[in-house]
């Protein structure tokens, strides 16, 4: 459980990874700092989850290395938090929003033992940071979108974790929510927290992170916002279909209001 | 024969005892389990192990020359698992979808079972095996033997259920989440399936291959109407499981020649039938029930509100107003009104206007401030 500062929180050099013949992703590297919000960004079928699967080791890359602070992913499995999804799972499933947080301390807790009065407590504790207390032992098929989201934050949360992994947490969520969710980030920055999001809001990525990745199969560029998100990298990763963006005044020339 | 004689069977009877008993245990071990099949959507895969069990009875036989129940259960059992394994072979390695390897995979194992099956009809002992029996079960033969052979499966599978309960709870709900936090979840499936094809082999002398898929599934899509918890719908659907079980051992033995497994499994779809439409919330005729009082009471709540409105220009809110004016602004307003009398929150007085009562006042009042309360926070 070592998370000595002189690591980036997250290290990945050289990875490829292909379903079929074609790869999905090819020859990545990333160097994530510690304590930053980073945003993924790109197009569909950029490989954006599929990079963060293949840091969280859920799927197996055709080659590359990847380390969180300093170590392989199993050895630091304890250090990270994930979002995935929410379209990921059925959420008919006969079970509570407080049930599903808890799920978070299963990792914690380890085989066989069950969550107790504990991780309960943790779960209401996330629950009341993402604004869901009051919805604890609602049935989950009864959630709006939004919801399920802080539900899966919630869940998150109570990892409590060093590193945050999020898919997509902005995905169909209402302008209350997405604040929420923003907020939120910013406080786990604020604590040290690191935090890497798919997004797919360009216009917002300057004002929600301070990091970000531009992804197209390769790397097209990561770093600080104000460098790399410019328009010339988003051309080179979206292909020339950005125009709105300048007008829209989110290049990074305007960005910090 | 009365309900209370039927029952008092089940105590002095030792034959029907027997079967009641190994058909209880066959319901429970499939119910609980089987729900476990229904939430993650595998009632195929339910269907295909049973059938591929089949060439396992009869493989068992050939090799050991045994008939006994442990013996030719251990065999569908092993095979039944060679199934799965090939199954997930076959889905990761090739591009076809799991649904049409389970098609090709039922077919073949089950063709090849009943190849082995007409092979062995030839073989006078095996005759004598009653192998046949495993095509559409005969759970009148059940002996002691036999029940305690399902009860020392079944058994173990519960505990294993039990103590991973954690595990398999995240292998259905998130498996990929269950996968970050370090769990294997390709093994917790394996397992999980593997306890699947213990109940699927407990079911095959008593209900035979090709209901027993009924066993695995109904149970457990009865109890999802009944409960939002898994705990609930685990415990319901093993009791759903136990009921069918019993009864379709105590029907049978009316002695009007009707066999237990298929018996079962119709009563376990009339348990089914009942569920999907009068279990609370979820059933169909509480939610249609639902839909029509809540269109009733919208409908009535509108008509209310235009109605204050309306009164709130007077001094009076109680002032009559004729029907022509509300019906000027909603037409079809006479069925909300009508709604409002029966709820005594608006009267028509002799001349055929209609005025709010002191109650409608009230509610009406109740209704404005809580649109004006109303900010957006999704609820």
């Amino acid at each position: 459980m070592s998370q000595s500062s002189k690591y980036p929180a997250v290290e990945v050099s050289d990875l490829t990874v292909a379903y079929q013949e074609k790869p999905v992703l090819w020859d990545v590297d990333l160097e994530v700092p510690q304590g930053v919000l980073m945003a993924i960004v790109g197009p569909n079928g950029a490989g954006k989850t599929t990079m963060i699967k293949a840091i969280l080791g859920l799927l197996t890359p055709a080659a590359g290395q990847i380390s969180i602070f300093g170590k392989s992913y199993a050895e630091q499995r304890r250090l990270v938090g994930y979002v995935p999804q929410r379209g990921s799972v059925d959420w008919d499933f006969p079970t509570s929003v407080l049930d599903v947080v808890m799920m978070g301390k299963y990792g914690q807790l380890g085989w066989i033992r069950r969550p107790g009065s504990a991780a309960r407590e943790a779960a209401e504790e996330a629950l009341e940071k993402v604004g869901m207390l009051d919805y604890a032992n609602r049935q989950i098929s009864q959630l709006s979108g939004g919801q399920q989201q802080r539900t899966f934050l919630a869940r998150a949360l109570t990892q409590d974790a060093q590193i945050y992994f999020m898919d997509e947490p902005f995905q169909g969520v209402d302008a209350t929510t997405e604040r929420a969710i923003v907020d939120l980030l910013k406080d786990l920055r604020s604590s040290g927290k690191t935090v890497v999001a798919v997004h797919h809001d360009l216009q917002t990525v300057p004002e929600y992170f301070d990091w970000v990745m531009l992804l197209n199969v390769r790397r097209i560029a990561s770093g600080p916002v104000p460098e790399v998100f410019t328009e010339d990298n988003l051309r080179t990763a979206y292909g020339g279909r950005v125009a709105f963006l300048s007008a829209n005044g989110a290049a990074p020339a305007k960005e910090k209001a | 024969m009365s309900i209370g004689e039927l029952f008092s069977l089940l105590i002095t009877d030792h034959t029907i005892r027997t079967v009641a008993f190994g058909t209880a245990i066959l319901g429970v071990v499939s119910g609980a389990l089987g729900a476990f099949a229904v939430l993650r959507r595998q009632a195929l895969l339910g269907d295909a192990l049973s059938h591929a069990a089949l060439p396992g009875v009869a493989l068992a036989f050939m090799l050991t020359g045994q008939k006994t129940p442990a013996v030719l259960m251990i065999g569908a059992a092993i095979v039944g698992i060679m199934a799965i394994l090939l199954l997930s072979a076959v889905t990761r390695v090739t591009r076809l979808k799991e649904d049409s390897v389970l098609g090709i995979i039922l077919s073949v194992f089950f063709g090849f079972g009943l190849m082995l099956l007409t092979f062995l009809q030839r073989n006078p002992d095996a005759r004598q095996a009653g192998l046949n029996t495993f095509l559409f079960g005969q759970a009148a033969t059940l002996l002691t033997r036999d029940v305690l052979t399902m009860a020392a499966f079944g058994l173990p599978a519960l505990v294993i259920l039990a103590i991973f309960w954690k595990e398999f709870k995240l292998l259905s709900f998130d498996r990929e989440f269950g996968s970050s936090l370090g769990f294997p979840m390709r093994g917790l499936d394996t397992a999980l399936t593997s306890l699947l094809v213990v109940a699927v082999v407990i079911g095959l002398q008593a209900v035979g291959v090709v209901l027993m898929s009924a066993m695995l599934v109904a149970p457990g899509a009865a109890a999802r109407q009944w409960t939002d918890r898994l705990s609930h719908m685990v415990l319901i659907s093993a009791l759903f499981g136990a009921i069918a079980g019993v009864a379709g051992a105590l029907i049978s033995s009316l002695g009007n020649g009707l066999s237990t497994g298929p018996v079962i499994v119709i009563v376990v779809s009339v348990i089914v039938v009942i569920s999907l439409f009068f279990a609370p919330n979820r059933g169909l005729f509480w939610r249609r029930l639902r839909i029509w009082r809540n269109r009733r009471r919208y409908q009535a709540e509108t008509v209310l509100l235009d109605f204050y409105r309306m009164a709130a220009q007077h001094a009076d809110a109680t002032q009559p107003h004729p029907i022509a004016a509300l019906l000027a602004i909603r037409p079809g307003a006479q069925f909300g009104l009508d709604v409002l009398a029966s709820r005594d929150l608006a009267r028509p007085d002799s001349e055929g206007n209609w005025r709010l009562t002191p109650a409608g006042v009230a509610e009406a009042e109740l209704l404005e401030s809580g649109f004006a309360n109303e900010n957006g926070v999704t609820e």
